[in-house]
């Protein structure tokens, strides 16, 4: 092998470099650049007060000694009410967002549904897809008055988009050769639907189910910085008179809270699937 | 095979046993109960006059709206740049703390499986908990109201989410690539490098640019609770109950998350 490099008189490399992540040299260096140079500006643009900062610290020390020491007890009927609020809001913007999306789902399914059909689901999730969910519980709260009404229209929504938008995909992607079949026995709609669709995505429905539960919670702790009822709410209060123990402890509950839910639902998904 | 009989005694087939059937129903009805339960116990405070007066609530915001009052917009340019700077910059300081605490929860990677690793984990699920507008609402009465506070919010947050896609990709990287370069006698650092480096690095980037894509949604709203950007305008106009500027404030925001969403598609299209 030497001999035959030797005798042919090419020089090979005997050292390797590691191909660049950006191929051409020109954008290499024209992204490289216009991002270090969009950085300096960003960070430019960015006034910090140290000064605040600085005073912030004995704040910030405060609420980690509360998360040390968390106040369930002087704010309990207001951190009961909020959970309360939080936790109903949360089953029933679920239920209530799944009744609504099934049928948007099997409109938004290029496989199932005629095109206007398609497009109105289409647009119905992406609509409530680029709405922040603080953005529509504003609006709700506008329009229904403060209170956890305002946060459960707001979470179902909201669920809307995510539950239609996947389970349109599921379907979209089932197995053709067994609707195929139950087409072919001369069923009608309905029953293509019933025993050709939903026992393919079934699984995967209640998964998803169980995933926006627990996301619709951790939401529903936000739209009550807005109004909108739930914990968020009191979450609020306690920051604003400064009570970092009743604070912390409201936050505890929170991680507490997302944690079973994420604990159980991913056992009951295992279950399932 | 669950079969049923008709009157005159032939059988068919079904889906389910009896008992299956009964079961099931047993858990349907379990679950509208715990709606109609939940249902009863969050709307006992509310008002219905002002419920049913929505629709009129609604026609009549909808009028103030339009047209949005275009006038505003000059005064839209620096919130637009500090909530697209709150976004990168969020993000960017979220990837430089999630990479470590990624390798330290990964099992392959993690130093000690029994002390490390679930320190890490448990700094992963804390972060993922709490909603970037939670993390705004607390950092703001600890930093002080501005742009600042939301960069951190958005940096803690995104910190979990960045390192449990990661560890998982680390997780799921090929041995024999690590092997191969352990054979040829590399030191820890260089088996990182030429070992687990390229092979997350596609799913590096995608996780990155997905969450720089979901953070601009987010900084778009942080402003409610006095954390910079758009929703400070946002808050302001609401305040003053000026909803020609709400409707401009709303569709530069629905103008930005599309715009995000098309790079971010762009971005992770050319690198998958």
């Amino acid at each position: 092998m030497m001999t035959d490099i030797v005798a042919s008189g090419k020089i090979y490399p005997d050292t390797w470099r590691r191909p660049p992540f950006i191929a051409s040299p020109l954008w290499r260096w024209a992204i490289y650049g216009g991002a270090i140079l969009y950085l300096v500006l960003a960070v430019n643009s960015v006034d910090v007060n140290w000064a605040r900062v600085a005073e912030g610290m004995a704040r910030a020390g405060r609420l980690l000694s509360g998360f040390l020491q968390p106040n369930f007890v002087t704010r309990w009927s207001d951190i009961a009410l909020g959970m309360q609020e939080s936790l109903t809001m949360t089953v029933t913007a679920t239920v209530v967002g799944i009744l609504i999306s099934v049928p948007i789902g099997v409109g938004a399914a290029r496989n199932m549904a005629p095109s206007p059909v398609y497009l109105a689901c289409r647009g119905i999730i992406a609509l409530s897809r680029a709405l922040h969910e603080v953005i529509v519980a504003i609006l709700f709260v506008a329009m229904v008055g403060f209170g956890p009404l305002a946060g459960f229209l707001t979470l179902s929504f909201a669920t809307i988009g995510f539950l239609a938008k996947l389970l349109a995909e599921d379907i979209e992607d089932i197995d053709a050769g067994q609707a195929e079949a139950v087409r072919a026995t001369g069923a009608s709609w309905l029953q293509l639907i019933n025993y050709g669709v939903q026992p393919q995505v079934m699984p995967r429905l209640i998964g998803l189910s169980l995933y926006r539960l627990d996301i619709n919670f951790r939401e529903s702790a936000v739209v009550g910085i807005v109004g909108a009822g739930g914990i968020g709410a009191t979450l609020n209060t306690a920051l604003d008179r400064y009570e970092y123990d009743s604070a912390a402890a409201i936050l505890i509950l929170i991680i507490v809270i997302v944690m079973l839910c994420e604990y159980g639902s991913s056992v009951i998904r295992q279950r399932i699937q | 095979m669950p079969v049923a009989r008709t009157a005159d005694g032939t059988p068919q087939w079904r889906r389910t046993t009896p008992r299956q059937d009964l079961l099931r129903w047993f858990g349907w009805l379990l679950l509208v109960a715990l709606a109609v339960f939940c249902w009863n116990v969050m709307t006992k405070d509310t008002i219905w006059a002002f419920v049913w007066d929505a629709p009129n609530q609604a026609a009549d915001i909808g009028s103030r709206m339009v047209p949005p009052r275009w006038s505003y917009m000059n005064e839209m340019w620096r919130p637009l740049w500090d909530t697209l700077s709150i976004a990168t910059l969020g993000t960017l300081l979220a990837i430089v703390i999630a990479v470590p605490i990624a390798f330290l929860a990964a099992r392959n990677t993690t130093p000690s499986v029994t002390l490390v690793r679930p320190v890490a984990l448990l700094i992963i699920v804390s972060s993922r908990s709490i909603n970037a507008l939670i993390w705004a609402l607390v950092l703001v009465t600890i930093l002080g109201p501005g742009v600042f506070a939301g960069i951190i919010a958005i940096a803690l947050r995104s910190v979990g989410f960045v390192g449990k896609l990661l560890y998982e990709a680390i997780e799921e990287i090929d041995h024999r690539q690590v092997e191969a370069i352990q054979a040829t006698g590399a030191s820890s650092a260089q088996v990182m490098n030429y070992g687990i480096v390229p092979q997350i690095l596609p799913a590096f980037a995608g996780i990155s640019v997905f969450r720089w894509d979901i953070n601009i949604r987010e900084s778009a709203v942080v402003g409610l609770v006095g954390a910079g950007g758009i929703g400070l305008n946002l808050e302001a106009s609401l305040n003053t109950l000026a909803w020609s500027q709400v409707s401009l404030i709303l569709l530069v925001i629905l103008a930005t998350v599309l715009v995000s969403e098309w790079v971010s598609a762009k971005v992770r299209h050319a690198i998958i």
